[in-house]
């Protein structure tokens, strides 16, 4: 660091000299996640059972008839790239929102009840009511938005505060994951592996029908999202310190909260729930970014590098194939365990 | 900047949940000076500041800027005008000095407006101002108290606010802090003509540096006005419920508190 000058107009000159230092790391690192993602997700097209060379994969993206590419690439690797890539985006951001919101890492949608309330809804209408595919995923976003209205209509009752919404989000997750057991001994041998599947959270057999609600819903609820990443940001400083600065902190928090479960319900409709990418995608964001700005796009990004990633391990990987979901879940328990062992020692969560 | 912005609290009733702290308060804030809030615990001091920077609504009464309710201002008009620094404001993990200080440009945004050079200039004043200029990159968790306060007070004076109040900025500061801090106020009272207004714990340190001082009890207004006026042997008795002496402060030539206990008196 440069001593620093002591008249303002150079002083001026100085601090902006600082901030474009700090911002253009933080902007090569974003950039830096999204080339790998772009990187990746090229990779995961060419590599898998059979190597698909780059042109091959190019021209079926383009629209053209190639044989053996087409499927394997236009029916079964694109779709299936493609729905990593927007539940990744969709987890991400959604979860990275919830903790910049709420000031805690624990306060991860999947974490407080949120995806449980989707899960429940979904596991409730395969098993009892034999529902499948589009009329699943409806039931499961609505439930999803239901369980977060209601868990932030509990706690801000009298003024609210975070800790309250968090520890009602983890007392509703357990109630709704009794719901989930409970369900699941009821169910016949068929709708249980069916529930079972929806449940791993899955990109396996991913349809362009699929995808394209979530996609909308990324880029929909996404964008107004981004719209209040600057608000979001500033709340971090504590209600009051926000209030201060002109955040309308009621209105941000609300808006926030709607956006952030609706992509997420979305995607949870599409893929499932993919066990703590929503959890770990904000974190492993802050850590690579370094603080200071809204982690809402890098941590989209992570999120999709996160499941594009662990969906190529658990198929190619490991000895037998597992859905994203379960390799997902063997990442984030531990960082869970972590966290709270951390936090219970006085570290403190922030 | 000369500043005569009209802050005033009308008929006030304010609280939470069930429970009414500021039991119809009238005051009006003296424009450019200091003003100090000081009153037993749980009186309502935070709670004045609290509605007066509109983050508590009113029940009743109103608190009025330049002749508007201030809750009906859009917000970040309001906070271009009157700034608040809270009494436990979170730093963000690892958010360097300079970063934390940009965030009082807050209210000068809009969604998609970029950083300006006027940005940049506010925030070099405002670490002139508080000698922060050294710590900029620092990360803001790794710094003492007393430099840690002074950020925050550089990220409140970067929103250049023509009004600006504080809820204690001096807990938690050992007393050569606590003089610094206050130093500081006046020091921005003088050169940028801020209209200041503190909830103070400390009545002495109140008496020396605030122009004038308001002293509540139990959600009412007792007493307004100069330190001299205000800090005498009868408000403390009824604010404070203490017996007490007021002597000159030989260094200040403000008034200067000394209580007095059931123990450790003088004999005669």
């Amino acid at each position: 660091m440069t001593a620093a000058p002591s008249l303002t107009g150079t002083t001026a000159d100085w601090v902006a000299l600082g901030r474009r230092r700090r911002d253009g790391r933080r902007r090569t690192v974003a950039w830096g996640l999204g080339a790998l993602l772009l990187g990746l997700f090229a990779l995961t097209l060419m590599l898998g059972q059979s190597f698909i060379p780059p042109g091959d994969v190019l021209r079926v993206m383009l629209g053209q008839d190639v044989p053996v590419a087409s499927f394997t690439v236009g029916t079964l690797r694109l779709p299936r790239a493609t729905l990593s890539v927007v539940a990744g985006l969709s987890f991400g951001m959604g979860g990275a929102a919830f903790q910049t919101m709420l000031r805690n890492p624990l306060a991860s949608p999947d974490i407080i009840g949120i995806s449980f309330g989707a899960s429940a809804a979904a596991v409730i209408g395969i098993v009892f009511f034999g529902l499948s595919g589009g009329a699943v995923s409806t039931f499961a976003i609505a439930a999803g938005l239901g369980v977060a209205l209601l868990i932030y209509g509990l706690s801000f009752k009298g003024g609210g505060a975070g800790a309250r919404l968090i520890l009602i989000g983890i007392g509703m997750a357990s109630m709704l994951e009794s719901v989930i057991a409970y369900a699941l001994q009821k169910a016949s041998s068929w709708s249980h592996a069916e529930a079972m599947r929806w449940l791993a959270g899955s990109v396996n057999g991913a349809t362009w029908g699929e995808i394209l609600p979530a996609a909308l819903a990324l880029v929909l609820f996404g964008g107004v999202l981004l719209t209040r990443a600057r608000d979001l940001e500033t709340l971090r400083l504590g209600d009051d310190a926000a209030a201060a600065l002109g955040v309308r902190v009621a209105w941000t928090r609300i808006t926030v909260l709607v956006t952030a479960v609706g992509m997420i319900a979305f995607a949870t409709a599409a893929a499932g729930p993919i066990a703590f990418v929503a959890f770990l995608s904000g974190p492993i964001a802050a850590r690579i970014t370094g603080p200071g700005r809204s982690l809402l796009i890098p941590a989209a990004l992570t999120g999709a590098v996160l499941v594009l990633l662990a969906d190529y391990v658990g198929q190619f990987a490991l000895p037998s194939r597992y859905p994203v979901g379960v390799v997902t879940g063997a990442l984030g328990a531990p960082y869970l365990v972590w966290l709270i062992a951390r936090s219970n020692s006085g570290g403190g969560a922030s | 900047m000369t500043t005569s912005h009209s802050l005033a609290a009308e008929a006030l009733v304010a609280g939470y949940a069930e429970r009414a702290v500021l039991e119809g308060v009238d005051l009006a804030v003296p424009p450019g000076k200091i003003t100090a809030i000081v009153g037993a615990n749980a009186c309502g001091k935070s709670t004045l500041l609290r509605a007066m920077s509109r983050l508590l609504s009113p029940r009743e009464g109103q608190v009025v800027l330049d002749g508007k309710a201030v809750h009906r201002m859009p917000a970040k008009a309001l906070a271009r005008t009157l700034g608040l620094l809270p009494q436990a404001p979170i730093a963000p993990e690892g958010i360097t000095v300079a970063d934390l200080i940009g965030r009082g440009r807050h209210p000068h945004h809009g969604t998609f407006t970029r950083w300006s050079r006027a940005d940049d200039t506010a925030v070099a004043a405002a670490m002139e101002a508080t000698k922060t200029l050294d710590l900029a990159e620092r990360a803001v968790d790794e710094l003492s108290g007393g430099q840690r306060q002074r950020v925050w007070i550089a990220m409140a004076l970067a929103q250049e606010t023509d009004l600006l109040l504080l809820d204690e900025p001096t807990t938690f500061l050992d007393v050569a802090h606590q003089v610094e801090v206050l130093d500081l106020l006046v020091d921005l009272n003088a050169s940028r003509g801020t209209t200041i207004v503190m909830v103070l714990h400390d009545l002495n340190l109140a008496a020396r540096y605030a122009d004038h001082l308001i002293a509540l009890a139990a959600g009412k207004l007792h007493a307004a006005g100069p330190p001299q006026a205000v800090l005498t042997v009868e408000t403390i008795r009824h604010v404070f419920g203490l017996d007490s002496q007021v002597i000159r402060d030989p260094v200040s030539g403000a008034p200067l508190m000394l209580p007095i206990g059931r123990h450790r008196l003088a004999a005669g």
